[in-house]
């Protein structure tokens, strides 16, 4: 299943927040959006999820399949988000409830979405938790966010973003508050998880870096339009947008 | 002005629970007009070590000088008098919300006994509009927040600014903005900065020397362009290959196996050798000396 956003234009209070945005998202690839801060980036996501802040004004289209989920009713599109199509954020603590245990977060979820029994909920739920790598997942199930390391607590955000097997995963710069070291692994992880379930991944990022290493398409914003669009290689090494080459040419050193 | 950090050691001691030796020897000298980047994984000590530095840690051995004077846990009021600022991660936990930020930065003013400058002059040079200074802090972004606690630490006349991971919080694309400013800031007015992160490609863009620490022990240090282009230690070597080119080449980092050990229970020797790839004998009984390079692959001839 692909998802394609068109012409997608956003407004919050009288102000053109995105102007007309272009996006196609297909299965097993990731799609990178790179642009600077304020650009819409996250705003775009958000869109996807039915998320926009109260007040917000949306046009266009974001097709999944055959559905338009900016016209969907409000029963629908909770039923897609969080089911067909699921997010990851910059903070972990934004998808993660401190005072429940990782267990229950994991199989809330499951038996909303996917009517799972306790016990097949559980099961699926520790099987998750080895999927994206948390080590001793059993005795994970039963502990607090609080007691991972930040990587950890992403990976387990990750988790729960699975957990309902969405085909459609935004992930707003799910790397930026984490060590570089542990930020390796989780980019392995996501590049493995799409290509593994046929995922269709929307992967916002400011750093070129992370985009260079996993995403497969690229597309640039700026001032709530993309201005440029490709496959990574030819957008990181052959940008045909002034403002692409300027992102580039701004990164510490590197010599093009 | 220059601060002198010699074979620090700082523990945290709580009831109950074993010691947690945070800084355990670490050596470090930031020269005025200098921006020293710390870097290193989560819980490897790097904000023990900035707190002691401002005495909110007590040192348990070794010693921090500034110009010439030890740095002693006296708190607030000695930490103003000499002359170190610092800049946390969350600029909302260190700004009052019930306080215009004209006023907050006025208190800096005070500090330095300056009766001339407008606080709107230091949110001009953060970069921010000058009425912002009758506003209130949740009127701001957080890039912005971030902006006037700078302003803030600036208005003391600071002659050492040490940010702690002062753009972790904001952001991601305004995060190498505000590191670029407060390097401006602090080389312009001669002070040296400390700046913590664990983005090393932030602390490449704006330091003249990086330090990597390692569970409480600073590992290696050098002028930033020879420790990027040719890192010595191994823990070193293994930062810098996990961050991602941006080279278009689809190439995924490589990753580093295993977590920072417990401070509380380091491994023997040197304390670095169960994730290093090139671990000998003599890593697992002894200790390398510290140095440049802190590693018995490097042992000075
Ligand atoms: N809740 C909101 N209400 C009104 N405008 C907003 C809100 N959130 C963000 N904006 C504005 O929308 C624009 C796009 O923001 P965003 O999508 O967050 O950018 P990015 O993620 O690319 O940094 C910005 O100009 C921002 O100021
Ligand atoms: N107040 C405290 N009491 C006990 N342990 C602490 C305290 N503060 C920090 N630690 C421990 O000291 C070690 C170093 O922490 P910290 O200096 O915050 O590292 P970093 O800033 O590099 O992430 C960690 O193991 C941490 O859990
Ligand atoms: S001293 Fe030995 S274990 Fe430690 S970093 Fe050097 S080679 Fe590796
Ligand atoms: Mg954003
Ligand atoms: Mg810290």
């Amino acid at each position: 299943m692909t998802l394609d956003i068109t012409d997608l234009k956003v407004t919050i209070g009288g102000r053109e927040i995105l102007r007309g945005v272009d996006l196609s998202l297909q299965e097993g690839r990731v799609h990178g959006l790179a642009g600077e801060s304020g650009s819409g980036k996250t705003m775009t996501g958000l869109a996807v999820l039915g998320l926009l802040p109260h007040g917000a004004r949306a046009t266009g289209r974001i097709a999944l399949g055959e559905r338009d989920l900016l016209t969907l009713p409000p029963r629908e599109l909770n039923k897609v988000r969080g089911g067909e199509v699921a997010m990851v954020f910059q903070d972990p603590a934004t998808s993660l409830h401190p005072m429940l245990s990782v267990g229950r977060q994991l199989t809330e979820h499951m038996r909303h979405h996917l009517r799972l029994d306790r016990r097949e909920a559980r099961a699926r739920a520790v099987e998750l938790l080895g999927k994206v790598r948390i080590p001793g997942a059993e005795e994970a199930y039963g502990r607090f966010p609080h007691q991972f390391s930040g990587g950890m607590r992403q990976r387990i955000a990750i988790a729960i973003a699975l957990a309902c097997s969405p085909r459609v995963l935004i992930a707003d710069e799910p790397t930026t508050a984490l060590d570089v070291t542990v930020q390796a692994g989780v980019l392995r992880l996501l590049r493995g998880l799409c290509d593994e379930l046929g995922l269709a991944v929307l992967l916002v990022t400011h750093d070129l870096g992370v985009m260079s290493a996993i995403a497969d398409e690229v597309s640039v914003m700026k001032d709530g339009l993309v201005v440029e669009t490709g496959p990574r290689g030819k957008v990181l090494r052959e940008p045909s947008h002034a403002y692409t080459r300027s992102l580039l040419d701004s990164l510490p050193g590197e010599t093009a | 002005m220059t601060l002198e950090i010699k074979d620090l050691v700082v523990e945290h001691r709580s009831p109950g629970r074993p010691v947690v030796r945070a800084v355990a020897g670490a050596s470090l000298t930031v020269r005025p007009g200098e921006v020293v980047g710390l870097v290193g994984e989560s819980g490897c000590g790097k904000s023990t070590l900035a707190r002691a530095v401002c005495g909110l840690n007590p040192v348990t051995e070794g010693s921090i000088t500034f110009e010439g004077a030890p740095v002693t846990p006296l708190g607030l009021r000695r930490r103003t008098l000499t002359g170190v600022q610092m800049v946390f991660q969350d600029p909302y936990a260190s700004l009052n919300p019930r306080r215009r930020v004209g006023d907050q930065i006025a208190d800096g003013l005070r500090t330095a006994r300056d009766g001339e400058t407008d606080p709107a002059d230091l949110l001009e040079r953060v970069g921010l509009p000058r009425e912002f200074a009758g506003r209130h802090p949740h009127e701001f972004s957080g890039g912005q927040r971030q902006r006037i606690a700078i302003a803030r630490a600036l208005a003391a006349r600071p002659r050492m600014l040490i940010g702690d991971e002062p753009i972790s919080a904001l952001d991601a694309s305004a995060q190498a903005q505000v590191a670029t400013l407060m390097r401006d800031l602090a080389v312009d007015s001669g002070a040296g900065l400390l700046f913590i992160s664990h983005d090393l490609s932030v602390v490449r863009l704006i330091a003249d020397r990086i330090a990597v620490m390692y569970l409480g022990r600073i590992v290696e240090i050098g002028d930033t362009a020879e420790v990027w282009d040719n890192p010595r230690h191994p823990y070193t070597q293994a930062l810098l290959r996990a961050i991602p080119q941006p080279d278009g080449m689809g190439v995924l980092p490589e990753e580093l196996p295993g977590d920072v050990p417990d401070p509380a229970a380091p491994p023997e020797g040197c304390r670095f050798h169960p994730r290093c790839p090139f671990a000998m004998d003599v890593c697992r009984v002894k200790e390398p000396e510290p140095g440049p390079v802190a590693c018995w692959l490097h042992e000075p001839a």
